[in-house]
């Protein structure tokens, strides 16, 4: 009956205001893809920096020197300062790319190959599987999601493989739900009953139908879901509880950072704002991401 | 019919968004007298719903802006006047009830807060009176058990009954002038009598105007005293209800009322007999706007914009052939053709 | 309205049951004997084989889980090693700070987001419009610990005005609890803030061409209250289910805001007790917070009803 009437509704400038608004979401996409390109160029960068992190850092990341602690920029040939072991803080920057890259994506996809599987197998049978996996999903969300965490850690104890399974695990229950509710729209498309009526069996159709379908929001989300990791990744680190020591991460740059406040800003500055310029340009490329696959796209 | 209330001359609307200009008004002017009720008609985009708004100063700005044009309002010119004179006029003086119900009534107030609202906006009553007032409102338009209606929300009303509480809501403060922005076209077809029998048993009691919006002429007929046909921003044309219906002398109007009888024919959805669609008013229109889609246009018509000429009394058209009656005959016959091979 | 609060009471209980048994599975689940991991590499043979019978490690894993729910009906989180005291008596110690913090978090995030929301939807496609989706944009991306160093560097390294460190007690004045209270409370705004922010702006954009919103202007209401009562009360549901979620980020956040600041809330404890390898605090802390948070949800779910009087929970959905 509304969309009767709203197709009745005959006001001249509701039609100006639709065309202003489709208008400005047209600039807004511009605006919004200028921002995601932006997003995107810095990505690229990223990688590159994380892959030729060897080239680009003009020193070792792990190489100390007690004669040139708490340097500030571009004393004594060091781009950003040194820490206070002696350790070029341009060149951690450089490697901690990689840490953060790393943790990002793998605890992503791990969190995704497992909380799909979890939500096909719950959106698509339904009934008491749904019910109990969905129960135990939202009893993971109970948790603020670095609180999840950090108790996954204590348990595993520090180390990179370790950050990943720990972020990856508390990722699951998101893809889990993004993937239900895919996998619930579409089992209510028609052509699901006709493959059915035709002897399609149940793997058949989740991993030719359902599946496919459901790859455009969990793109997007994955794509949000790295850029949480790596906040993820850098609080761990920072709280002593990700990556061992020596290994160069902007977290546990942060914390030693925090000690030096006074003495050394530059190194806490410079660590957090490569996560933060990190996470926003890949917040930046999801935005824009989301709005180029499906602007209605509820995530 | 009593003293001129409103009187709108020469108005122009723009709605300015981004680089594009669209002119959505271009010199209408009319006026309507105290008791009467004055229909204004016309397709979608004609700009009917935009001069309703325009005589409450309701258009939203930016993007729309009132260019020239006087809104004369009991002698006094309100198009510039300022918002907080406006507002005690808003409600009081003048109010509107709109096309849906359903979404014009706030869903998270109770109906009787949004009765007492205006009634305590506009007179100096306290809450005691004002909810007196708002029962009395309830009771006038002919809901049932009013006092326990008061205090429950508008989802728990039928769709009826909502537009009831919008004509108590917009009547409360007893305006002069009622704007109804297609009051019944969101109703079913029984409950549209209901409503308009009991609008017009409340122009008789409070003496007030009504601006009928409408594309249903049907309404139109039933309700009003005279009538303005509107097409892309313009008054095609204008005359009491009698002599439009009797003697249409714009082949848009001709038009509309074909396409009513078709519609009343097959009482199914009311599509347009006129083929093609308005001009797109973010262009410059030379000439009859209506030139691309009637059926007897001429050069002159795609050159020169066409006067407005009265016909007879009271009787106005803007059409380049209507002074000349035997070309007026020629057409009248050609569209009685027209109409009969085109329903 | 009574039977609806008992069902939904009643609703959270599988949830708090699945919740504890994540903690419990976790706790049991550590590689090698818990009790070693427990007690730190300093400890002995025997001391491990003690406190293993004291867990009740030895018992079948059917028995110790419900002893572990029983100890958590009865408030009993266990006993910390390096406090030498029951985690249930630091938990609400700590308890009070941290919600202080939590809400004088959320009441900033309020008090900024949702009036940028409102105007940048009122403003739409304007300067202001772009400032504040440009500021929710970065609010969302920060690093709150990082912001929070930022904060003590500009705030009280460089300025010198805001204590960077420490909790002040309400009972020496208004300023004394305020003053350690401010920056702390804006790093943990700020999440928040942005989230706000965007939602408003969303929400106020849709409600604003609503007909009830014209149908208020022509009662003659003044722009004002159309905007902030008639708009902003119908786009407050999406705006508590925000509220709702961002409690987590309350809580997860303040564990890191709490480090930087020092302050004495369950997010120290947490960061105190993993320094120290007294995971047993670690473990029940995060436990306990869990229960705060869905606890709050339930809340915020009641509140629903009282905004939106078209949602019928009773049933399980809007009308």
């Amino acid at each position: 009956m509304h969309n009767e009437t709203a197709s009745d509704r005959e006001l001249l400038y509701e039609e100006q205001y639709k065309r202003a608004q489709k208008e400005q979401s047209f600039m807004r996409k511009l605006l919004r893809n200028k921002l995601a390109a932006f997003g995107f160029f810095v990505m690229i960068v990223l990688v590159f920096t994380a892959i030729f992190a060897p080239w680009i850092a003009t020193h070792p990341p792990h190489q100390m020197d007690v004669t040139r602690t708490l340097l500030g920029p571009g004393e004594m040939g060091h781009l950003l300062g040194t820490d206070s072991y002696g350790r070029d803080t341009f060149s951690r920057i450089i490697y901690g790319a990689r840490i953060s890259l790393i943790v990002g994506v793998a605890a992503v996809v791990f969190g995704a190959v497992f909380g799909s599987l979890l939500g096909v197998i719950s959106g698509y049978f339904g009934g008491k599987i749904d019910a109990i996996i969905m129960r135990i999903m939202d009893g993971m969300m109970a948790f603020p999601f670095i609180l999840l965490a950090i108790v996954l850690m204590t348990v595993f104890g520090q180390g990179l493989m370790n950050v990943i399974f720990a972020i990856g695990i508390a990722n699951i229950p998101g893809f889990a739900r993004v993937v239900r509710g895919q996998v619930l729209s579409v089992k209510e498309a028609d052509y699901i009953d006709v493959t059915r009526s035709l002897g399609a069996k149940n793997t058949r159709i989740i991993f030719h139908h359902v599946l496919p379908n459901s790859i455009a929001p969990l793109i997007v989300y994955a794509t949000m879901a790295v850029a949480g990791a790596i906040i993820s990744e850098a609080s761990l680190s920072f709280l002593g509880l990700g990556v061992q020591p020596p290994t160069a991460s902007w977290g546990s740059m942060l914390q030693e950072g925090k000690d030096y406040l006074v003495l050394n800003p530059e190194l806490a500055t410079i660590s957090g704002l490569a996560i933060l310029i990190t996470v926003l340009s890949i917040n930046l490329f999801g935005d824009g991401l989301r709005d180029a696959l499906d602007p209605k796209m509820k995530i | 019919m009593g003293e001129e209330l409103l009187r709108v001359e020469d108005l122009f609307v723009e709605f300015k968004t981004g680089s594009i200009v669209t002119k959505a008004i271009n010199g209408v002017s009319f006026s309507l007298h105290q008791n009467e009720t004055l229909g204004i008609v016309g397709e979608s985009g004609s700009g009917k719903s935009v001069t309703a708004s325009a005589a409450m100063r309701l258009i939203p700005n930016p993007p729309g802006r009132i260019t020239s044009g006087s809104i004369v309002y009991k002698g006094q010119d309100i198009s510039q006047l300022n918002e907080s004179k406006m507002r005690k006029l808003r409600g009081n003086e003048m109010s509107m009830i709109f096309q849906d119900p359903t979404t014009s009534l706030n869903p998270v107030f109770t109906v009787g807060h949004q009765l007492m609202e205006s009634i305590r906006i506009h007179k100096n009553l306290s809450k005691r009176e004002a909810k007196q007032e708002s029962l009395r409102m309830l009771e006038l338009v002919g809901i049932p058990a009013a006092k326990q209606r008061l205090k429950m929300y508008p989802h728990e009303f039928s769709g009826g009954m909502r537009q009831r509480v919008m004509i108590a809501i917009a009547l409360s403060c007893q305006p002069q002038l009622l704007i109804a922005d297609e009051p019944t076209t969101a109703l079913d077809v029984t409950v549209q009598a209901q409503i308009l029998a009991l609008m017009k048993d409340l122009q008789r009691e409070f003496g007030m105007a009504i601006m009928m919006i409408t594309h249903d002429l049907g309404v139109v007929w039933e309700t009003c005293d005279s009538i303005i046909v509107m097409y892309a921003g313009q008054v095609m044309e204008r005359g009491s209800v009698r002599q439009v219906y009797d003697k249409p002398l714009h082949p848009y109007t001709w038009g509309l009322l074909d396409s009513q009888i078709a519609s009343d024919q097959n009482s199914q959805e009311v599509l347009p007999a006129i083929p093609g669609s308005p001009p797109d008013l973010s262009f410059d229109v030379q000439g009859c706007p209506f030139a691309d889609r009637c059926p007897y246009v001429e050069e002159i018509c795609r050159e020169s914009k066409p006067a407005r000429v009265a016909i007879e009394d009271g009787h106005e058209v803007a059409c380049h052939f209507q002074t000349d009656t035997s070309e007026l005959t020629r057409k009248e016959e050609a569209n009685i053709g027209a109409s009969a091979t085109g329903s | 309205m009574k039977g609806f609060l008992l069902r939904r009471v009643l609703q959270i209980v599988p949830t708090l049951l699945v919740v504890a048994i994540i903690v419990f599975l976790i706790t049991r689940i550590m590689p090698g004997n818990p009790a070693a991991v427990l007690l730190g590499p300093q400890a002995s043979v025997e001391d491990i084989e003690a406190y293993a019978q004291q867990l009740g490690l030895n018992d079948p894993i059917i028995s110790q889980f419900f002893q572990y729910i029983i100890n958590l009906i009865t408030f009993d989180f266990g006993n910390s090693l390096t406090y030498n005291q029951p985690v249930i008596t630091l938990l609400i110690e700590r308890f009070p700070n941290t919600i202080l913090l939590a809400l004088s978090a959320l009441v900033i995030a309020m008090v900024i987001g949702v009036p940028a929301g409102i105007i940048a939807a009122k403003r739409q496609n304007s300067f202001i419009d772009y400032l504040v989706t440009t500021f929710s944009l970065v609010g969302v991306s920060m690093p709150i610990f990082w912001l929070g160093l930022m904060l003590v560097l500009f705030f009280s390294v460089n300025l010198g005005w805001l204590p960077a460190t420490g909790m002040g007690s309400f009972d020496d004045g208004l300023w004394a609890g305020l003053r350690h209270l401010i920056l702390p409370s804006i790093a943990l705004a700020t999440i928040p803030a942005a989230e706000f922010a965007r939602i408003i702006r969303s929400s106020m954009l849709e409600v604003v061409s609503q007909d009830y919103i014209k149908a208020a202007r022509s009662k003659g209401v003044h722009e004002f209250f159309v905007i902030c009562k008639h708009g902003l009360k119908n786009a407050l549901t999406p705006l508590l289910t925000v509220i709702g979620l961002q409690f987590s980020n309350l809580l997860g956040g303040a564990v890191l805001t709490e480090t930087i600041f020092s302050w004495p809330g369950m997010g120290l404890l947490i960061v105190d007790a993993i320094e120290r390898r007294d995971y047993m605090v670690v473990q029940s802390t995060v436990l306990f917070i869990a229960i705060i948070y869905v606890v709050i949800n339930l809340i915020v779910d009641i509140l629903y009803k009282v905004v939106n009087p078209k949602v019928n929970l009773d049933t399980g959905g809007g009308k």
